[in-house]
C-alpha cells in the first residue's frame, strides 16, 4: 500500500512537471527570438508524462500500448519529415484529427466498460467523446480538401437544418446513454452521428476558411482532451487540454476578425454565395513582360513584396528571396508585407519564407507595414489576391467589405505575378489588377521570379 | 483527487493561462503557436494508454489500441511539424 501511494505522488509529480513544462513551453513559442527551444521544452514534458504513464498501477496490455506508439510514432514521424513546407496546413489537421479521435476513444473504453462513474463524469465523458469525434472526422475533411483529395465543396439548401438536426439527436442519444445507462447499440450509434456531423460540418466550407477551421478544430480537441482528462481524473490532461483549448480559441478569433467575419459566418455561410453581388470592375488589366518588371524593381528605391498562396502553390519562396536579397545587395530596400490569412493558414507566408531562409525582422505585418506603401515605388504581389483588393475599403456591397487589407494601390506601381486572369479564391474579382498603376506579369510564381532575378542580374 | 469545485478551478485557471500565454504573439508565429498548441493536446496519450491499460473486453482493447495509435500519431507528429517550422525562424544578425 505504502509502496502503491508513493508511485502514484511520483506519477502526479511527473505530471505536474509536464504541465509546467507545456505552458513555459507555450509562453516561450510566443516569441521568435525563443520559439526554437519552447518546442524542445514542451517535447521534454511529452515525453516525462508519456514515460511515467507505464507505472499507473492496475494496468495490463503493456505489449500491446508499445506496438500502438511505435505504429502511430513512426508513421507520424515519417510523414511529419517528409512533408514539403507548403503541405504543413494539411499535416496539422491532419495530426489534430488523430487527438480528436483518440479523444473519442478514451470516451468510447469508457462508456463501453460500463462501470458507473456518476452522472458527473458520465456528462464529460459522452460530450468530449462528441466533440472529439467531431473534431476528428472534420479534421479528416479539412485534411483532405487541403490535400486536393476532395476538390468540390458540397452544399445544398437546409445544410444547416441537417447539421442542427444531427447535433439534436446526438444530444438526445448521449442523454439516454448517460441517464439510462444504455448499452453498446446506442454508444455505436452516438459516435457514428457524430462522426457525420464532423463531416456536414466541414463539407460546405470553403479552402479560403480553412485556417479559421482548422484553429476551430484544434481548440475543440483541446477542449475534448480536457473533458476525458475529467474522466480520468488526470491533472496533466485536464491542463494541457484546457490551456490549447483557451489558447486555440483566442487564435480563432483573432483569425476570423483578421477576415472582418465572424466565427458564425466563417462556420454557417459559404463564400461563394454573396460573391455574384458585387459588380463588374471597370477597366481592362495591362500585361507586362519580366524584363520591364526587373528594370522596374531593380531601379526602385524601395520595394514591398507582398506573398500569398500563389506563392505556396509554386513552391516559389527561395526563387523569391533570392530575388529579394539581389535587390538589396543594390540598395533597394526590400521588405516582405504579410497578410494575417495569407495563404491557408494564419503566418503560412511567414513559415514559407522562413523556410527559405528571410529573416524574420524584415518580414512584416498589415499594421506595420500599410503606412509605407505610399513611399513604395513597387509593390510586388505574388500570388496574392483577396487580401490586396481595395474594394475591401471602397465597395460596401462587395462580401469581403471592411476586410483589413494591405494597401498595395497605394503605392506607386504595382506589380501582380498571376498565373491567369481568372478571379481569386473567393471568386471576386480584384480592382486593383485594373489600376492604372497596375501590370500584370502572367506566369508561374517561381518561373517568373526566376526570369526576374536573370533580369536583374544582366542589368 | 481532483472532484467537484477543485476540477472546476484548474479548468478556469488553466483557461486563462492559455489565453494570456498566446494575448500578444505575433502573426509571424501564428502557424508554429497552432502546432506547438496540436502537440501539446498529444498529451492526450497519456489517457489513452490508461484507456488501453485498464480496457477489459476485446472490443475495449480494440478501441483502446487504436486510440493510443492516434494519441502517439499526435503527438510525434505534432512534434515534428513544429520543431521543423521553427527551425527555420532565424534574425538577420545571426550568422546563417
Amino acid at each position: 500500500m505504502n509502496d502503491g501511494s508513493s508511485m502514484r505522488a511520483l506519477i502526479e509529480l511527473s505530471y505536474f512537471v509536464a504541465a509546467i513544462l507545456f505552458i513555459f513551453g507555450l509562453k516561450r513559442m510566443s516569441s521568435p527570438v525563443t520559439a526554437r527551444g519552447g518546442i524542445i521544452w514542451a517535447g521534454a514534458g511529452m515525453v516525462v508524462a508519456t514515460l511515467v504513464t507505464f507505472l499507473y498501477p492496475g494496468m495490463e496490455n503493456y505489449g500491446l500500448m508499445t506496438v500502438a506508439i511505435a505504429i502511430g510514432g513512426i508513421l507520424a514521424w515519417v510523414s511529419g519529415k517528409r512533408v514539403a513546407m507548403t503541405d504543413m496546413p494539411q499535416m496539422i489537421a491532419l495530426y489534430n484529427g488523430m487527438g480528436g479521435g483518440a479523444a473519442a476513444a478514451i470516451a468510447a473504453v469508457e462508456l463501453f466498460g460500463g462501470e458507473d462513474h456518476g452522472l458527473t463524469f458520465g456528462v464529460l465523458a459522452v460530450l468530449g467523446g462528441l466533440i472529439g469525434a467531431v473534431s476528428f472526422s472534420g479534421s479528416l475533411i479539412a485534411f483532405a480538401k487541403l490535400q486536393g483529395l476532395m476538390k468540390t465543396t458540397v452544399r445544398f439548401s437546409g445544410q444547416q437544418m441537417v447539421n442542427i438536426a444531427l447535433l439534436a439527436v446526438a444530444l438526445i442519444v448521449a442523454i439516454i446513454i448517460v441517464a439510462a445507462h444504455a448499452g453498446a447499440g446506442w454508444i455505436t450509434i452516438f459516435f457514428l452521428i457524430a462522426l457525420a456531423l464532423g463531416v456536414t460540418m466541414t463539407l460546405p466550407i470553403g479552402g479560403a476558411d480553412m485556417p479559421v477551421v482548422i484553429s476551430l478544430y484544434n481548440a475543440l480537441t483541446g477542449l475534448a482532451v480536457a473533458l476525458e482528462g475529467f474522466v480520468l481524473q488526470n491533472a496533466a490532461m485536464i491542463i494541457a487540454g484546457t490551456v490549447v483549448g483557451a489558447a486555440g480559441s483566442l487564435l480563432t478569433q483573432l483569425m476570423a476578425k483578421a477576415m472582418n467575419r465572424s466565427l458564425a459566418n466563417v462556420l454557417f455561410s459559404g463564400f461563394g454565395d454573396v460573391a455574384a453581388a458585387s459588380g463588374p470592375v471597370e477597366g481592362s488589366m495591362k500585361p507586362i513582360e519580366a524584363s520591364d518588371a526587373g528594370v522596374m524593381l531593380a531601379f526602385a528605391n524601395k520595394v514591398l513584396i507582398v506573398p500569398g498562396y500563389g506563392m505556396a502553390v509554386a513552391q516559389a519562396q527561395h526563387k523569391v528571396w533570392e530575388l529579394a536579397q539581389l535587390l538589396r545587395e543594390r540598395g533597394v530596400d526590400v521588405k516582405f508585407a504579410i497578410h494575417p490569412v495569407a495563404g491557408r493558414m494564419p503566418g503560412h507566408m511567414n513559415v514559407l519564407l522562413a523556410e527559405a531562409g528571410v529573416p524574420y525582422d524584415i518580414i512584416y505585418d498589415e499594421s506595420e507595414i500599410n503606412s509605407e506603401f505610399p513611399t513604395a515605388d513597387v509593390a510586388l504581389i505574388i500570388g496574392a489576391n483577396d487580401v490586396v483588393n481595395p474594394v475591401a475599403r471602397s465597395d460596401p456591397a462587395s462580401p469581403i467589405y471592411g476586410m483589413p487589407i494591405l494597401n498595395a494601390d497605394k503605392a506607386k506601381n504595382v506589380i501582380v505575378i498571376k498565373r491567369g486572369q481568372g478571379a481569386g479564391f473567393s471568386g471576386i474579382e480584384n480592382a486593383l489588377f485594373f489600376l492604372d498603376n497596375t501590370r500584370m506579369l502572367y506566369g508561374d510564381g517561381q518561373a517568373m521570379a526566376a526570369e526576374l532575378i536573370a533580369t536583374v542580374k544582366s542589368l | 483527487m481532483i472532484d467537484g469545485f477543485i476540477a472546476l478551478y484548474i479548468f478556469m485557471l488553466a483557461a486563462f493561462v492559455g489565453h494570456e500565454v498566446i494575448g500578444r504573439v505575433p502573426v509571424i508565429l501564428h502557424t508554429p503557436l497552432m502546432s506547438g498548441s496540436n502537440f501539446v493536446h498529444g498529451i492526450v496519450l497519456v489517457g489513452a494508454m490508461v484507456a488501453l491499460g485498464r480496457a477489459g473486453s476485446t472490443l475495449e482493447t480494440v478501441i483502446g489500441f487504436v486510440g493510443v495509435v492516434l494519441a502517439a500519431g499526435n503527438a510525434v507528429g505534432g512534434y515534428v511539424v513544429t520543431e521543423r517550422m521553427l527551425e527555420m525562424f532565424k534574425s538577420s544578425k545571426e550568422p546563417r
